[in-house]
């Protein structure tokens, strides 16, 4: 039971779990999902990149109310952003869908008139 | 010995960062899309990790299996998948990777300055305290967001159905599709 990898997680700064992992972790997910929706050009990909963020988000409420005396006002806020972003995305694509009936196309960059 | 969760934190982590990555850099808008599944499965399992059970199976239900069917419709209904030109292309990481490496540094070294405080975490099922929460002190958010939900859903349908309504009323024809792509252009 001594693999490679098993040597590696036993190094004294990956022992133990704390918050800063999380954050870490959150601050990743974040960034790539910044990416995603400043670098696209596709309405839905930026959609995608948009729940990066927001999952990001709820992650770091659950993460900071799991380390805090065992405090549950995070894990309500979560349920928050879940159901927001379910919200979000649901008049989100309807709209990409008109907007698609409109123009034939979702590409961010061609949908240049209030008036399809 | 380092216990169970490092590996099963590294594991998801792992999962969770792939996953973003491809949505981010992936050249074809359909494979973005099923990466995701591992991004949102990911937080799920780091929602378990943590305790939150109620909020992991939302996760899994809400985001798994409403939100990303939803993005998975959206991608095949307006995406034209073989043409590679509208199905993915990138602008601007000349830009975008100097800005987000700033955001990034600027979270980090946020994060790395504040005095965080080193608690014990706790670990017990939460379902009913948040069901506790949700009825009592944050009644009234609870209340509001059933309202957000049912006036997104109303919205929603409103507007994906808006084109065949107008369609109706102006008397535009008899065309089973929307105006074609010349009115694209053609706006003053």
């Amino acid at each position: 039971m001594t693999s490679p990898l098993a040597t590696l997680a036993a190094a004294p700064t990956l022992a133990a779990i704390g918050l800063g992992h999380f954050l870490v972790l959150s601050a990743v997910m974040f960034t790539l999902g910044l990416i995603t929706a400043a670098t696209r050009r596709s309405a839905v990909a930026i959609l995608m990149g948009v729940e990066l963020i927001l999952n990001a988000a709820a992650l770091n409420f659950v993460a900071f109310s799991h380390y805090s005396h065992g405090a549950i006002t995070g894990q309500v806020f979560a349920v928050f952003v879940v159901v927001l972003a379910a919200a979000e995305a649901t008049v989100a694509l309807a709209i990409v869908l008109a907007v698609f009936r409109g123009f034939r196309t979702v590409d961010v960059a061609d949908v240049n008139t209030l008036k399809g | 010995m380092p216990g169970v969760e490092t590996f099963v934190f590294y594991g998801l982590a792992a999962l969770i960062v792939a996953g973003a990555a491809g949505v981010a850099f992936s050249r074809n808008i359909l494979h973005a899309a099923f990466l995701l599944l591992l991004t949102l499965s990911g937080t799920a399992g780091l929602y378990f990790f943590l305790g939150a059970d109620f909020v992991g199976v939302a996760q899994i239900l809400i985001y798994v299996g409403g939100i990303l069917v939803l993005l998975l419709f959206a991608v095949l209904l307006t995406n034209r998948i073989g043409d590679v030109r509208m199905s993915n292309r990138n602008v601007g990481y000349a830009t975008t990777i100097p800005v987000t490496l700033l955001v990034a540094s600027f979270l980090v070294t946020a994060m790395a300055l504040a005095a965080w405080p080193h608690t014990t975490p706790v670990a017990a099922p939460t379902t009913a305290r948040l069901g506790d929460a949700f009825l009592r002190e944050y009644l009234l958010p609870f209340e509001l967001v059933s309202l957000v939900l049912l006036m997104a859903l109303v919205g929603a349908m409103v507007v994906a159905r808006r084109a065949v309504r107008d369609r109706g009323d102006a008397d535009e024809g008899a065309l089973p599709v929307a105006p074609a792509s010349s009115s694209v252009g053609g706006a003053p």
